[in-house]
């Protein structure tokens, strides 16, 4: 099992010593040909503006596109807001999953925050019953889920902060800022 | 649970979500633009560049708020401010017109001569300039969630970026071999609250996340500041003193992603037109140099 981090900006180093904790394989991912071999990607938290115009100039649309189709990737917060089709303005975006997504929907840092979350669908896979805390740092919230997505987690208010669909995952949130591995195991699951 | 806000995590994760990026000074909405469409992962607002605050003299104070507003409106990305050392005031105002991060700057006129802000009393982050690991360490336990490298700001001269990049980080290799025994005589002679000394030496690295500032004006500049170990730069002057700035901001930003592979750093540093003039650092009167100032 290898998993690569997009490293064209961001957090991808707390992603990678987060796989590592897990016995994880794991590679950088800044070219078109870093995507070979890999089981899986996650794309970090950072700014969707900076990741996407390197993606863009760096020929990695495509082959972004072509990965997800048969590979699991997990978007956190930027990356997230990379998976999706739409967020209403004008940037690049892989359109992988059927999300519409509202960037810094919370406003700004002074509004970021923690917070408890009741996921079902997590603690069925790691078979624990604590709630996950989750991090969240100037984050996009998911507005809607189409087609074959479907939400995983929702703040008490009922606003959209994790979605999957099939091997594709997005949060609006930061697992890779904290200790808790359980997202981390439940994308290797995804990948495998 | 209650969603808690303004926290530690809070304050350092955002600058780890800058990690890998480039921040720009930018002086109106205009220029912000130019950075975020160049690919900047923050902009830090202020009314005059450090090459011009030189060039000026006087006292350089927080810019006008309404400047920093329109600012905010023009970009989607994290907005900081600069205020001066030791101006609380000048920081709970910044706060509550809603910037991002706080630059609490030797760039500006200090206030204080003897104290800098007590960060952890307010709900936004900071960011602070250091020269050295005691500079750091004493600023993240006055609560700053993010350091930066001072550098030489608006010379255009990289040297004294790198001559402080590699104290901190020469430093913190340093104190991975010093024995337990010998932390607190460490601590005493670098100035560093005890404490953080200890956790540079459990975590290997900085207690939060390091930028290097203060003469990076091109591409391979950047990349130096990167393969030395810092996680990211800021660029003042030396983006809109240049030739052409749109230009050479995107190249900067690439030049920080790739900045391991020669071959991609070759190729953004063509044609760039003309750098900014600069001002050799090393030579400079020790009045002139912005970066005594901080306690």
């Amino acid at each position: 099992m290898k998993i690569g981090v997009l490293a064209l900006q961001g957090d991808f180093a707390e992603h990678i010593s987060m796989l590592k904790k897990i016995g994880v394989e794991t590679a950088e991912v800044r070219l078109p040909k870093h995507l070979e071999s890999l089981d899986g990607l996650i794309m970090p938290g950072g700014e969707s503006t900076t990741i996407g115009k390197l993606a863009v100039a760096y020929d990695l649309m495509k082959p972004l596109q072509e990965f997800g189709k048969s590979h699991a990737i997990w978007g956190t917060c930027a990356g997230a807001i990379f998976l999706s089709k739409d967020i209403g303005r004008d940037q690049p975006l892989l359109g992988l999953m059927d999300i519409k997504v509202q960037r810094n929907a919370f406003g700004r840092q002074v509004d970021s925050f923690e917070t408890d979350l009741e996921i079902v669908e997590l603690f069925k896979a790691t078979g624990t019953e604590h709630p996950y805390h989750a991090v969240f740092i100037r984050a996009p919230i998911i507005e809607s889920v189409h087609g074959k997505a479907k939400v995983l987690s929702q703040l008490e208010d009922g606003r959209i902060v994790a979605a999957q669909e099939g091997h594709l995952l997005a949060t609006s949130f930061h697992p890779e800022l904290t200790d808790d591995t359980r997202f981390h195991e439940y994308f290797i699951s995804l990948a495998s | 649970m209650e969603a808690k806000t303004g926290t530690w995590t809070e304050k350092k994760g955002l600058a780890q979500m800058l990690k890998g990026g480039v921040i720009m000074d930018v002086v109106n909405a205009e220029q912000a633009k130019i950075a975020e469409d160049a690919g900047a992962c923050a902009v830090m607002a202020l009314e005059r560049v450090p090459a011009d605050i030189r060039a000026d003299g006087g006292v350089a104070r927080m810019s006008d708020p309404d400047m920093i507003l329109k600012i905010m409106d023009a970009v989607s990305i994290p907005v900081m401010a600069k205020c001066r050392i030791g101006h609380f005031v000048e920081a709970q105002i910044l706060e509550s017109i809603g910037v991002d991060y706080i630059d609490e700057s030797e760039v500006l006129t200090p206030a204080d001569e003897e104290h800098h802000i007590l960060k952890h009393n307010f709900k936004v982050p900071f960011v602070c300039g250091c020269r050295n690991i005691g500079e750091a360490l004493r600023r993240i336990g006055e609560g700053a969630a993010m350091i930066r490298t001072k550098g030489e700001a608006g010379t255009g001269d990289v040297v004294e970026a790198v001559r402080h990049a590699r104290s901190v980080i020469g430093a913190i290799k340093q104190i991975q071999n010093v024995d337990d025994e010998e932390l607190m005589t460490f601590a005493k002679n670098n100035g560093a609250p005890y404490e953080l000394i200890k956790e540079v030496k459990t975590l290997g690295r900085m207690p939060v996340v390091n930028f290097a500032a203060g003469g990076v004006a091109t591409p391979a500049d950047a990349a130096l500041m990167m393969q030395l170990g810092v996680d990211g730069v800021f660029v003042g002057s030396g983006i809109f003193k240049s030739g052409d700035p749109a230009k050479r901001a995107a190249a900067i930003v690439k030049s920080v992603t790739h900045y391991q592979d020669a071959s991609i750093l070759a190729e953004v540093s063509k044609n760039l037109g003309e750098a900014m003039v600069g001002r050799n650092a090393a030579h400079m009167p020790e009045a002139e140099k912005l970066a005594v100032r901080g306690w």
